[in-house]
């Protein structure tokens, strides 16, 4: 990509001020430099390849021209009014849709996850290595293996087809429990809330005032988890929903696709095209989210793994 | 707590009353997610057990056939040829997947600029795209309408390969799969190599080390856990295979049929034949397949300090 050589020759004075603070030797360092930038080709070609495509009229996609550079219209706005007006502006929809299952679900199983985790990690009560043994146990367990018994028990009920088909079943995350407990054993000290007992406080305004500030940096990543996995999900709502206009974006576009896949080269080609274009779209919030919240997740990530 | 216990004589009266203050406390902080573990996941997996247990057919409507669907299962050449499909699928992703990423971390923790940071992030970017979308970028890009391979192979003089064939369709989901999480897995293990204390390596350069015999004798044997939590999620990751075959099934066709995975298999019984009670039994066959596989292997690598402590 255009960056890699820029990038590449921008480094090499910076190099030289890092080396005296941690000592490494030079050599083998530009074939390791080449060796990333070959990489971050490899890693970013799909990108490439959709912000290129994404411009093109369904002439310019079928007509032969290079599939990793643009054609000679450049129709972006062309293809975002085709994009967000296809369908009676369904893919607005979706994009909505997507962020509401994700938000509520995310912030719902995350509000769970920080409370059991909490509770495990600093009260001693009855049961607790038992119900702690049989949550690390959930963890094993596939989720895609519970779907199609809660879509015939959401059936009896007449929740399926329902926004909260989507929504229950991302509240559990039995991972995100066991990542909330481990943090909170290490990081809230049991002298610390021992001190605000003496001092008269509650158990709730100890957790509220004191735990759940500390355990900041754990309750972001669990967050972020919880709302990628949700963001992501496709089995769970393709079993449950069967009315388009609650689909989440990865349900509705993968509709398109097949659509289009039935009908052809010939009868989907305009169709192509906003796939296209809808698969950037649907990828931007995420790609936003992680970039600004860089900090945050990438020490989170690793709770649990540094033992 | 350790205040208490190791406190001089504390009425025993206080003492109940602080352990019944515990248990209550412990139980409100833990109870709503209990209740959310015990109607989601107890109730599901109940469920789907009793429901295994029935056969559905159109003359004598449902009846009790015990372990009959499992037996059905574990003969049904569909189940099984699913099985072997993800077991072969895992033994060649997940020692690539944890290759690569450990590569990549390495690298990372001994080239240390902009430009480094800056690819670390991009190499992580696919980890942020659903599955679908990820499936279908490489559905596009292996594709003869749209992808790039036809030209670039014939400016070679070369026949392009069809990644979407019957015969390299394995090799074009190994792609894809080791592309959207081996960014993931490298952030894992890059933040394991970061946490190792630098003295260690000052000593054994000291002792005349070389390179090669501090990323070998230190710094992977360090990061030896984060490695089996890496492989832990990919093993029941690629056993539930779903999305990217499922979305690939339309642009190759023919060469992902519908029992393909063993959850494609299950969906299929389930929503196209509407034979919950199969669906049922190939889902618990397979949840409890990936738990046993699971829970053995961490068992049998289990270590003071890992996932079970």
């Amino acid at each position: 990509m255009s960056v890699t050589p820029m990038e590449l020759t921008g480094t090499s004075a910076k190099d030289t001020s890092d080396t005296r603070k941690r000592p490494i030797r030079t050599r083998g360092r530009i074939p390791l430099n080449i060796v990333l930038a070959l990489l971050m080709v490899y890693f970013l070609i799909p990108f490439w390849w959709v912000i290129v495509n994404s411009s093109k009229t369904s002439a310019g996609l079928f007509g032969g021209g290079s599939a990793l550079w643009f054609a000679d219209d450049i129709n972006y706005i062309g293809n975002l009014v085709d994009l967000f007006t296809y369908g009676g502006g369904i893919y607005a929809r979706w994009l909505g849709n997507s962020a509401l299952y994700a938000l509520v679900g995310g912030l719902g199983a995350t509000v769970l996850a920080v409370l059991a985790g909490y509770g495990f990690a600093k009260y001693r009560f009855a049961g607790r290595r038992a119900a702690f043994a049989i949550v690390l146990g959930a963890v094993m367990i596939p989720m895609t293996a519970l779907v199609i018994p809660t879509f015939v028990l959401f059936a009896q009920v007449g929740w399926t087809n329902t926004i909260w088909a989507v929504i229950f079943p991302t509240l559990l995350n039995p991972f995100g429990v066991y990542l909330m407990n481990v943090y909170a054993r290490d990081a809230v000290p049991d002298e610390l809330l021992d001190a605000a007992r003496v001092d008269g406080a509650g158990e709730f305004r100890i957790f509220s005032q004191v735990a759940l500030p500390m355990l900041r940096p754990a309750i972001v990543t669990v967050l972020l988890l919880s709302v990628v996995a949700s963001w992501n999900n496709y089995f769970l709502p393709l079993v449950m929903l069967s009315d388009n206009r609650l689909f989440p974006v990865t349900v509705g576009i993968g509709l398109w696709q097949s659509t289009a896949s039935t009908y052809g080269a010939a009868g989907g080609q305009s169709l192509w095209s906003i796939i296209i274009l809808g698969s950037l779209v649907s990828v931007i919030p995420l790609i936003i989210a992680f970039l600004t919240l860089q900090k945050y997740w990438q020490g989170g990530l690793t709770i649990g793994s540094l033992k | 707590m350790t205040a208490s216990s190791t406190a001089t004589p504390v009425p025993t009266k206080r003492r109940r009353a602080t352990a019944a203050r515990q248990n209550l406390t412990g139980w409100l902080f833990v109870g709503p997610f209990g209740i959310v573990f015990l109607a989601l996941l107890v109730l599901p997996i109940g469920f789907a057990l009793y429901l295994s247990l029935f056969q559905k057919s159109l003359i004598g409507g449902t009846r009790f056939v015990f372990l009959g669907n499992y037996a059905k299962a574990f003969t049904d050449p569909s189940f099984l040829d699913g099985v072997w499909f993800v077991i072969r699928f895992s033994l060649v992703l997940i020692p690539l997947q944890m290759a690569v990423s450990l590569a990549i971390a390495l690298i990372l923790d001994i080239v240390v600029s902009r430009f480094a940071r800056f690819s670390r992030l991009m190499i992580f970017m696919p980890y942020a795209i659903p599955t679908v979308i990820g499936a279908l970028m490489w559905g596009f890009l292996y594709s003869d309408n749209f992808g790039p391979l036809a030209e670039i192979f014939e400016s070679f003089g070369r026949q392009a390969p069809d990644f979407l064939s019957t015969g390299l369709i394995f090799y074009g989901l190994l792609n894809i799969v080791t592309w959207q999480w081996a960014g993931y897995y490298m952030i894992i293990l890059y933040a394991a190599l970061q946490g190792i204390d630098p003295t260690l390596y000052e000593a054994a350069r000291i002792d005349g080390a070389s390179q090669w015999q501090i990323v070998l004798r230190i710094k992977i044997p360090l990061v030896a856990p984060a490695l089996l939590l890496i492989l832990v999620f990919a093993l029941i990751g690629t056993l539930q295979f779903f999305n990217e075959p499922k979305i690939l099934q339309q642009l190759a066709a023919g060469s992902i049929p519908d029992d393909f995975t063993p959850n494609m298999y299950a969906y299929q019984q389930a929503f196209s034949l509407a034979n919950y009670n199969y669906g049922s039994a190939i889902s618990f066959a397979l949840g409890a397949v990936v738990f046993i596989c699971v829970y053995i292997f961490l068992f049998a690598t289990r270590k003071r300090g890992s996932f079970f402590s």
